[in-house]
C-alpha cells in the first residue's frame, strides 16, 4: 500500500491546526467527554471561543497527547495527570536552565 | 513454530513467582512510572517500558499467567524456547493490553509465540465506526539538519495491521517523507491518508508522526533556539577577539568576542536558530579555557601575570 519512491509532503500539524473537541477525540481515539474533562481539569486550554466552538492548537495538542498517555499507561486520574504535567514542565525548564549554565 | 528467546516475566517485574496480584500490580505501577517514555530520561526507557508492559500483560491476567506458569521456569532466559505442542488449547484470553508504548503490535516474539498478536491488541474502539480508517501514531528521532533545511528522510515504522485471520501483525513500512523546515521537538508531522484503511467505504485515516531530535554533538536545542558552548582563551575574553565559530547551517563565521567578556557570556546571532516562524536565535555561550601550565615557560608566564595583575576572584565570598 506504500510506494517506495515518492516523498510524501509532511506538514507541521500544530501550526496549521485549530482542532475541535471532535478532532482531538478522533485523533487520540477517546470519547469527546474525555477531551472536555481535560479542559475542565486545566490540562489543556481552549484557544479560541469566538466561533462558539472550542478550538485547540500547538502546545495543547501535545499536552493532551501526553496527558492521555500518562492516564492510560500509569492509571493516574486527571487531577494527578494535571499535576504530573506541571511538574514535568517545571523539570524540563530547570534542566534547560542548568544546561545553559554548564 | 519459530525458535524464540524465553522471557522471564517475573524477573522483568522484579517479583517472586508466587507474588500476589496486588504485588504484581504494585511492581508494574512503579516500573511504569520509572520508565514511561514521557517521564523518564533513561536512554532505554521506551524499550524497558514495553518489556514491563508485556510482562504485566501476562502476569495480570489469571488465564495467561496460569498458561505461562505451566511452562515452568523454562529454559534459562536467553535460551531458545519452543512452546509445547499442545500449547494454546484450552485457554481463552481476554482483556485489552495496558497500552505499553505506541503500538499494540510491539510484543516480543516470545509473547507472540505464546499468545499471538490478537490477544494483546487493542480491541476496536466503540464509537469510531465513522467509515474512516483509524488514525495512526508514530514517533521518530530526527537529526537537527532536517529541521534546519527541511529535506527528504526515510522513516521505518512498525505498523499494526489486521491480517486475513483477523490477527494484528506488525508490518515494517518505509515512508519517505519531506520533513517540513522549522519543525520543533515535540511537534507532529501529519501525513493525510497514511493511517489505516477503512473497513468498508470511506477515507483512510491519517498518520501522525511525533518528532524528537537526536542530541547534536555541538548544538543544544531549546525550543526554537540553538546553543553552542564556545571555548575561548582568557586573553580573547579579556581583550576581545575575532574567532572562527561553527554555525548550525554548517558554515563557519568569524565571531567577534567583545572585550571584557567572561565565562557564560552569551552572544546572540539573531534568526540563526531553527527557521520556524518566527525563527529562533543562535546563542554562543563562552567558556574560558585555561592553557595548561605544563612546561617551565608557561609556569613563568602565569607567575609573571600573577605578579602584574593582583586579582582576588573570591572577594565576594569575604575572604
Amino acid at each position: 500500500m506504500t510506494s517506495f519512491d515518492e516523498y510524501l509532503p509532511g506538514e507541521i500539524f500544530e501550526e496549521g491546526a485549530a482542532l475541535s473537541v471532535a478532532d482531538l477525540a478522533r485523533m487520540f481515539a477517546v470519547g469527546e467527554q474525555h477531551i472536555v474533562e481535560l479542559v475542565e481539569e486545566g490540562v489543556i486550554t481552549v484557544f479560541e471561543i469566538e466561533t462558539r466552538e472550542w478550538r485547540f492548537r500547538g502546545a495543547d495538542i501535545r499536552r493532551a497527547r501526553i496527558a492521555l498517555r500518562l492516564e492510560r499507561d500509569l492509571g493516574i486520574n486527571l487531577p494527578g495527570v494535571a499535576l504530573a504535567l506541571e511538574l514535568l514542565e517545571e523539570l524540563e525548564q530547570l534542566r534547560r536552565e542548568r544546561g545553559s549554565r554548564s | 513454530m519459530p525458535r524464540v528467546e524465553f522471557k522471564d516475566y517475573y524477573k522483568v517485574m522484579g517479583v517472586a513467582r508466587d507474588a500476589t496480584e496486588a504485588q504484581i500490580k504494585q511492581a508494574y505501577r512503579k516500573l511504569a512510572r520509572k520508565y514511561h517514555p514521557d517521564v523518564s530520561k533513561e536512554p532505554d526507557a521506551e524499550a524497558r517500558f514495553k518489556e514491563v508492559g508485556e510482562a504485566y500483560e501476562v502476569l495480570r491476567s489469571p488465564e495467561k499467567r496460569a498458561a505461562y506458569d505451566r511452562l515452568g521456569s523454562g529454559p534459562r532466559p536467553g535460551e531458545d524456547f519452543r512452546p509445547p505442542p499442545d500449547w494454546g488449547s484450552g485457554f481463552e484470553f481476554s482483556g485489552a493490553g495496558p497500552g505499553a508504548g505506541e503500538s499494540s503490535a510491539d510484543y516480543s516474539d516470545f509473547f507472540e509465540a505464546l499468545f499471538g498478536r490478537a490477544a494483546g491488541g487493542r480491541a476496536g474502539r466503540p464509537g469510531f465506526e465513522t467509515g474512516r480508517g483509524e488514525d495512526h501514531h508514530a514517533k521518530v528521532l530526527l537529526d537537527l539538519e532536517a529541521t534546519l533545511t527541511g529535506g527528504a528522510r526515510s522513516f521505518t515504522l512498525r505498523v499494526p495491521e489486521i491480517d486475513a485471520e483477523g490477527r494484528i501483525v506488525a508490518k515494517e513500512r518505509v515512508l519517505n517523507v519531506q520533513v517540513p523546515k522549522g519543525i520543533l521537538p515535540g511537534q507532529t508531522i501529519r501525513l493525510a491518508g497514511q493511517g489505516a484503511q477503512p473497513h468498508g467505504e470511506g477515507k483512510a485515516g491519517d498518520l501522525y508522526i511525533e518528532v524528537e531530535f537526536q542530541p547534536h554533538p555541538l548544538f543544544r536545542i531549546d525550543g526554537r533556539d540553538l546553543y553552542l558552548e564556545l571555548p575561548v582563551t582568557p586573553w580573547e575574553a579579556a581583550l576581545g577577539a575575532t574567532v572562527k565559530t561553527p554555525t548550525p547551517t554548517g558554515t563557519l563565521v568569524e565571531l567577534k568576542i567583545p572585550a571584557g567578556s567572561h565565562a557564560g557570556s552569551k552572544l546572540r546571532l539573531r534568526g540563526r536558530g531553527i527557521p520556524s516562524s518566527p525563527p529562533g536565535d543562535f546563542y554562543v555561550v563562552l567558556q574560558i579555557a585555561l592553557p595548561p601550565a605544563t612546561d617551565e615557560k608557561a609556569k613563568a608566564a602565569y607567575r609573571a601575570f600573577a605578579n602584574t595583575v593582583p586579582f582576588n576572584p573570591r572577594a565576594n565570598l569575604g575572604v
